[in-house]
């Protein structure tokens, strides 16, 4: 992060926002060119892959047994974990997890969670005992900025994407039987995150723009208009009105995907 | 867990005892460790906090310092025996998130451009946890670096709002905060109507989390006052004994 070359970037940016203008040529509330592709890692149960602009982000998702969380004994279990892969910018440095994967993870965990995507109670294979744990992991193989949305909608593709196998208990073992079904869903939040630059909102921000940013906001909505998931990043503020303001978008920009994604 | 257990009652009584938008008791101590450029100390119902900060300082290591800003580090911690079962002391995903979040509200209160290649770590050391620790900490933390003469815009005040059993309610205690629908931690600066930290989770229509931040704003504004009010009697009694 060379700090001379953002702030002439900086200057740039701003004086295009006046102008309700962005580098990239996107209008304020603009999406960059969202592609998904589905199924493309045979190994997993379920997998996706994300293009946004040129952020690229890849989630796995794999199905296994295990035991449920003793105060939710009639429930399956979700993780999220996220790898920023040093392949991915210059930035990320091969290591255990930094705050900002974990963040990352936390962000998208709390989107698919709060908004009961998974039907985690379909999960249940004997009460307190056996259930299905579903792993989603989030592989940043690109960062061209707004990770957050990118992982979050790669994750909800995976999820849709996810076969579970079918199974039958006989004499108190599971059996895998033969075929799938596909994981029992029962929402599919969307995340719009918004940089703060210069008092004016900028939905997608890209990479330059995070770099230059004050400070940014992820907001998770569900097909219902409600609000079941927010995150505010960054070293500055938001006035109450600009909260207000951001979810406002954030409910307009996730009916707009969900009509241009079907979901 | 009984589904059916009511959080609230029909004359809108929370379980503790307090109406909707009645905060819990809130108590506030500035500088309770020697050692420490500022501390500061909060009882927030049954949360039992401590912060401390250090600095502005050389930063360690030094390939950290930034030529251009001061840097503002933060580290929340429980405590293993603040909670039911006893947590490892090893940072937990969740307390390195929050860490994050804690020190990215207290930023903005920091004129960082006034005090290059330096650092100022701020600890907080959750002794007792009873739900919204993450707000009373940043409550805590921000005395904490006032009490360091760290020059402030304002101080930060956070305080969280949610909703349980239907009902919008201001700061959510250990019980409503995992039962409840909804939870919504609002870290506020009063006189510069700044809102530095802002987290969901559960579920809320855009209106019933309107009325959620302009509650936790109103909770964060009445906790602003003790704040003031833990500064004053510090540096009152010193000057007392200067005379």
């Amino acid at each position: 992060m060379s700090s001379l070359v953002t702030k002439v970037r900086l200057k740039q940016i701003e004086q295009l926002i006046e102008k309700g203008k962005r580098l990239d040529e996107r209008g304020l509330t603009d999406y960059r060119p969202i592609k998904i592709e589905q199924g493309l890692i045979e190994r997993a149960e379920g997998s996706a892959r994300v293009l946004l602009g040129k952020t690229e982000v890849l989630v796995g998702v794999k199905v296994e047994t295990g035991e449920p969380f003793p105060d939710t004994p009639n429930e399956g279990v979700m993780t999220v974990n996220a790898e920023l892969v040093p392949l991915a910018s210059p930035s990320f440095e091969p290591g255990p997890p930094d705050e900002n994967s974990i963040e990352l993870a936390r962000v998208v965990d709390r989107g698919i969670r709060e908004s009961h995507a998974i039907d985690t109670e379909k999960l249940c294979i004997e009460p307190g005992k056996k259930v299905f744990v579903v792993f989603v992991d989030v592989y940043v193989l690109n960062h061209d900025g707004n990770l957050i949305d990118a992982s979050a909608i790669a994750s909800i593709a995976a999820l849709m994407n996810t076969k579970m196998p079918n199974y039958e208990i006989k004499d108190g073992e599971i059996k895998i039987k033969q075929g799938y079904t596909p994981l029992p869903m029962k929402s599919h939040p969307i995340t719009v995150t918004m940089a703060k630059i210069n008092n004016r909102l900028l939905v997608d921000p890209w990479f330059e723009e995070e770099q230059v940013m004050d400070s940014r906001i992820s907001i998770a909505t569900n097909e219902d208009g409600n609000i079941c998931a927010i995150q505010k990043g960054g070293s500055s503020y938001f006035t109450p009105q600009q909260i207000l303001e951001a979810t406002k978008i954030a409910l307009d920009k996730a009916a707009d995907l969900r009509k241009k994604l079907n979901w | 867990m009984n589904e059916k257990e009511k959080l609230i009652d029909k004359k809108g009584v929370r379980l503790d005892g307090r109406k909707a938008d009645e905060l819990r008791p809130v108590k506030l101590q500035v500088g309770v460790l020697s050692n420490a450029d500022g501390s500061a100390y909060i009882e927030h119902g049954k949360n039992k906090i401590l912060a401390a900060a250090f600095g502005p300082r050389e930063m360690h290591p030094k390939h950290l310092a930034q030529p251009d800003r001061m840097v503002l580090r933060c580290r929340y911690h429980m405590a293993p025996f603040s909670v039911q079962e006893r947590k490892s002391p090893a940072p937990s995903r969740r307390e390195v998130e929050l860490s994050k979040v804690i020190k990215e509200s207290l930023e903005p209160a920091l004129f960082l451009e006034l005090y290059p290649r330096t650092g100022v770590d701020v600890f907080v050391e959750v002794l007792q946890a009873d739900g919204g620790t993450r707000c009373a900490s940043i409550t805590a933390a921000a005395l904490a670096i006032a009490d360091a003469g760290v020059p402030m815009k304002d101080l930060v005040v956070a305080c969280a709002a949610g909703k349980v059993d239907d009902t919008v309610v201001v700061d959510l205690f250990d019980a409503e905060d995992k039962l409840g629908t909804a939870d919504v931690p609002v870290a506020y600066m009063p006189n510069l109507n700044a809102v530095t930290l802002l987290q969901m989770d559960g579920i809320l229509t855009p209106d019933e989390f309107e009325r959620a931040v302009n509650m936790a704003m109103d909770g964060c504004k009445k906790i602003y006052a003790l704040q003031k009010e833990a500064l004053k009697t510090k540096y009152m009694v010193v000057k007392e004994v200067e005379e």
